[in-house]
């Protein structure tokens, strides 16, 4: 398109959707974190990127200054739906904010989450034992991919089968960033139409399900309103489906280069939670997004209202200055406070879902699969965006 | 030694119920909760130091005690 020509010059002009940030984008940030940490490029209108974790965790902490109105940065700056937003509790600020999370945060909390974990584990093994016997699969398309969207799909009450639609939504929502106004439109119109048709199904026949939970929520003691309700539904269909995938995908693609971790993992399963932090902090697939509120100078950068700023967690999790070794996987770093689920009031609030479907699905892949190998490395494709993670993943098995 | 969850920088990533579930407990809605008075029994402090260095928040406090 010829709106994104390459980048030449990072620290002038950078993209992230270009395919030299979506293939290898480590380099990028450690040289910008050295000569330019707070960058900015003209593209999107005007867009700032800190590369230090110093800088991302002040901004992502100084709701003040920053809002999130809108968290993927495009071409056009959304309408200010003060102040929720149009999906809370992600596009809200506070004072909203809290309660919009508050109505959330039970609903997914550790322990709810546990229930879900054996009928994860049933589906992740149907997956793998449709799959054995083979030489090559891919285990991104044939496996990471699907996880998510099944458990979530369970966990709004939506239809199993619609998976293949889910999965067009995310991917006009979150990686079809360029499109022009209209077309990007015309998506978020089916992806809304489609909530419509489910929680009217939800209202004619409640329930115990999150999009149930959600018709019932109140704030301040009056229900929440259905553009509330749509937005928060619509918010965990799109939030917790690409996220998860490129996370269980990285972290097996990590495994299959890496022979010598992945054989320590076989040696010492107790190790998986610890080794998960570390791929969560070494290949943190989430960039978030905000507006900068008005015009002020930021620690020297001249920021003006509606500049995006790109919130790079993937890169503060790489900032030697806060991490040893930082660009090293160690499976069994001690002190690791990674930001892979933000850090501050916006705290993914699917952090306990997303962490258990990562253990299972990798429990279950190294039960079925011990010994694994990428069959060609140049075959392997990642997605650029703000999600990042492996969409083909050719692995040789056995 | 002491561990105690600074309620304030608390946002419930749940690093320390999970690196320390005999000292701290999830709440309703995933924040950290110590368990019992605080106090880190002395095979509990490798634990708690470790959910001191996990919390990304900087939320988990450890105090020494004579
Ligand atoms: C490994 C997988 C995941 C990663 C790395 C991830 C990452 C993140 C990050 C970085 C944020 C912070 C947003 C901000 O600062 O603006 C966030 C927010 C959020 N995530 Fe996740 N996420 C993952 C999976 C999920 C899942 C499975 C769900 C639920 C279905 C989910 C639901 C949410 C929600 C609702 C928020 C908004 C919280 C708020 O604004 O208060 N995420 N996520
Ligand atoms: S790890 Fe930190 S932020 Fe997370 S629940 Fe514990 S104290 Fe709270």
């Amino acid at each position: 398109m010829s709106e994104h020509p390459p980048v030449r010059d990072w620290t002038t002009d950078f993209d992230h959707t270009d395919e030299a940030w979506a293939a290898d984008p480590f380099p990028i940030w450690d040289e910008l974190r050295r000569t330019c940490p707070v960058a900015h490029s003209d593209r999107y209108g005007g867009t700032w990127l800190p590369t230090r974790h110093e800088d991302v965790a002040a901004i992502a902490y100084d709701t003040e200054n920053f809002t999130s109105r809108s968290v993927v940065v495009t071409n056009y700056r959304p309408p200010n739906i003060a102040p929720r937003g149009i999906a809370p509790p992600i596009s809200s600020d506070p004072p909203f904010h809290a309660g919009a999370r508050r109505i959330l945060l039970p609903l997914m909390s550790p322990q709810v989450i546990a229930k879900w974990e054996p009928s994860t584990r049933e589906y992740c093994e149907s997956l793998v034992d449709d799959l054995r016997g083979r030489d090559v699969i891919d285990a991104a398309q044939e496996y990471a991919q699907h996880i998510p969207v099944r458990v979530i799909a369970r966990l709004l009450g939506f239809p199993e089968d619609d998976a293949d639609l889910f999965r067009g939504f995310v991917h006009h929502v979150l990686e079809q960033v360029t499109l022009p106004l209209e077309q990007r439109f015309l998506g978020m119109q089916d992806l809304f139409e489609y909530l419509r048709a489910q929680v009217q199904d939800h209202i004619q026949n409640p329930r115990d399900d999150l999009t149930t939970a959600m018709l019932n929520a109140e704030m301040d003691g009056e229900p929440v309103g259905m553009e509330h309700v749509g937005g928060t539904v619509a918010l965990l269909l799109l939030a917790g489906i690409d996220t998860t995938w490129s996370a269980i995908g990285a972290s097996i693609w990590h495994l299959a280069g890496n022979p010598g971790d992945r054989e320590r993992l076989l040696a010492e399963p107790e190790l998986l939670p610890t080794a998960i932090e570390e791929f969560l902090r070494a290949y943190a697939p989430v960039t978030m997004a905000r507006l900068v509120k008005h015009d002020m100078d930021w620690n020297g950068c001249p920021m003006k209202a509606d500049d995006w700023i790109l919130l790079s967690f993937p890169s503060a999790n790489r900032d030697p200055a806060f991490f040893e070794n930082a660009d090293e996987v160690i499976l069994d770093r001690q002190d690791n406070r990674h930001a892979a689920f933000g850090l501050g009031i916006h705290r993914c609030a699917g952090s306990h879902l997303a962490r258990m479907e990562l253990r299972v699905a990798l429990e279950v892949f190294l039960d079925a699969f011990p010994v694994f190998h990428l069959e060609d490395p140049s075959a392997v494709r990642w997605s650029g965006g703000q999600v990042r993670g492996p969409r083909a993943l050719p692995l040789r098995i056995g | 030694m002491r561990i105690s969850i600074d309620l304030e920088r608390c946002e419930g990533h749940g690093r320390c119920y999970s690196l320390a579930p005999a000292l701290v407990e999830p709440d309703d809605i995933g924040n950290g909760c110590v368990v019992g008075d605080g106090n880190v029994p002395p095979d509990q402090m490798d634990n708690a130091r470790q959910a001191e260095a996990n919390c990304p928040e900087r939320a988990v406090i450890l105090e020494e005690q004579d």
